[in-house]
């Protein structure tokens, strides 16, 4: 199978740049997975895990990631994370620092879309908190 | 002619401060180091993200519906100009070089009938300003109980300023801060953040001629990224400037301390002299007074 040069970034810094076989990334619209070879496609992500598989049929390596944009084009996949944690790191006490931090800024917005947005971010944390 | 007393205790003076310079120096040095790799770090972000917009930008151009944030409000008549320096002095010229151009430029913009109001991020700028724009200082947003500046900190000057032009208080917003070259060499430089500047990109090369799919519309992914780009911007800038300032700081008090040394050269040279001529008189005193007898 083909490998395509893969990108992961937070404002911080630079978290994974080498080539890859396959990446699953949590759109806001549904997860997509991510091949060599995949046409033009720009999305916002929701958070989520983004799954790496770096070798065929090797163990994916997760992160977690809230919110930013995945740019695919034909050089590659880029992912801009807002904020990227390795799944290894990433404990009970951040993510309730993330929905704690989430909570306040729905509720900082009146009502309307950017309120609907900001919960459904809280609602996506929780999901994810339930899940691990 | 200063005693022999005198010149001692300046001499301690002196050591004394040398003693502090080069403290002051060596933790800036260390802070440097770390500061210098927290905006390497941060670069790659602002590199990929200019990417992307320019890609987006070049596919939306002339698109009637471009966001505010992009598009301006069509109007130049209310500037906003955002200060950035540090919250502590000795750093050499540091502070005073960023506001020396904040100031030309509000001054320019003064002469040109344009509105200006200033918002300052670290103390040091404020108070140089303070005195030649009299009210026209909204806020100062002081960083020092900020540990290190991350995203958490440019994402909420961010959106202060981004809300205060959704409110439709200024028009254009031009930040000023101080990119790091060197240590010897940092260049104040003034940036327009809002509108968006974008730069041309070579987008349509990175596409082959292909078409983007968006997830959700164009129009939504621009809304989100725009002002998260201004957020990247602002961070670059915090972190640039955090450099520059520990390099100024380090070759200011680089250079306090070589210029102590010369100081206690010089009192030392004059404190011997003192002492042989008060010995050589007390001698000639006792010889000739011997001589007498």
């Amino acid at each position: 199978m083909d490998s395509f040069p893969f990108e992961l970034v937070s404002p911080e810094k630079l978290l994974i740049s080498e080539d890859v076989q396959h990446v699953v990334v949590p759109g806001v619209e549904g997860e997509f997975g991510v091949l060599a070879h995949h046409a033009p496609f720009m999305s916002t992500l929701r958070p989520g895990i983004v799954q790496v598989y770096k070798t065929e049929g090797g163990a994916p390596e997760r992160l977690f990631v809230r919110g930013g944009f995945a740019d695919v084009n034909p050089k590659g996949l880029t992912i801009l994370a807002d904020e990227a944690i390795p799944m290894s790191e990433l404990d009970a006490g951040k993510l309730e620092a993330a929905i704690a931090s989430a909570e306040s800024a729905a509720s900082a917005f009146e009502d309307g879309p950017l309120k609907i947005k900001a919960q459904s971010e809280v609602d996506q944390l929780k999901a994810l908190r339930a899940t691990l | 002619m200063a005693s022999l007393k005198d010149l001692r205790n300046r001499i301690a003076s002196v050591k004394a401060t040398q003693k502090i310079t080069k403290a002051m120096q060596m933790v800036a040095a260390a802070k440097l180091r770390r500061a210098e790799m927290a905006a390497a770090a941060a670069s790659p972000y602002a590199e990929r993200m200019e990417r992307v917009l320019s890609n987006l930008a070049t596919s939306m151009k002339g698109a009637p519906e471009a966001p505010l944030l992009l598009s301006g409000t069509g109007s130049e008549q209310r500037h906003l100009l955002v200060v950035m320096t540090a919250d502590r002095g000795l750093a050499g010229g540091f502070n005073s070089s960023i506001a020396r151009l904040a100031r030309d430029h509000a001054r320019r913009l003064i002469a040109e009938g344009k509105d200006v109001r200033i918002l300052c991020v670290g103390r040091k700028g404020a108070d140089i300003l303070r005195r030649q724009f009299p009210g026209k200082i909204d806020d100062v947003i002081s960083l020092r109980e900020v540990k290190s500046i991350g995203f958490g900190t440019a994402d909420e000057i961010g959106a202060r300023i981004l809300s205060e032009y959704f409110e439709g208080k200024f028009d254009v917003a031009t930040m000023f801060f101080s990119k790091f070259r060197s240590v010897v060499s940092q260049i104040p430089t003034a940036q327009q953040i809002v509108p968006a500047e974008i730069p041309e990109g070579d987008g349509a090369s990175d596409l082959n001629g292909a078409i983007y799919e968006y997830e959700p519309s164009e129009e939504e992914i621009l809304e989100e990224l725009l002002p998260k780009n201004v957020k990247i911007q602002i961070l670059k800038a915090l972190l640039e400037n955090a450099a520059s300032e520990q390099g100024a700081r380090m070759s200011a008090m680089d250079n306090a301390t070589r210029n102590a040394g010369d100081m206690i050269k010089k009192l030392s040279l004059v404190y011997n002299r003192t002492r042989q001529a008060q010995i050589t008189k007390e001698l000639i005193e006792i010889i000739s007074g011997a001589e007498a007898l």
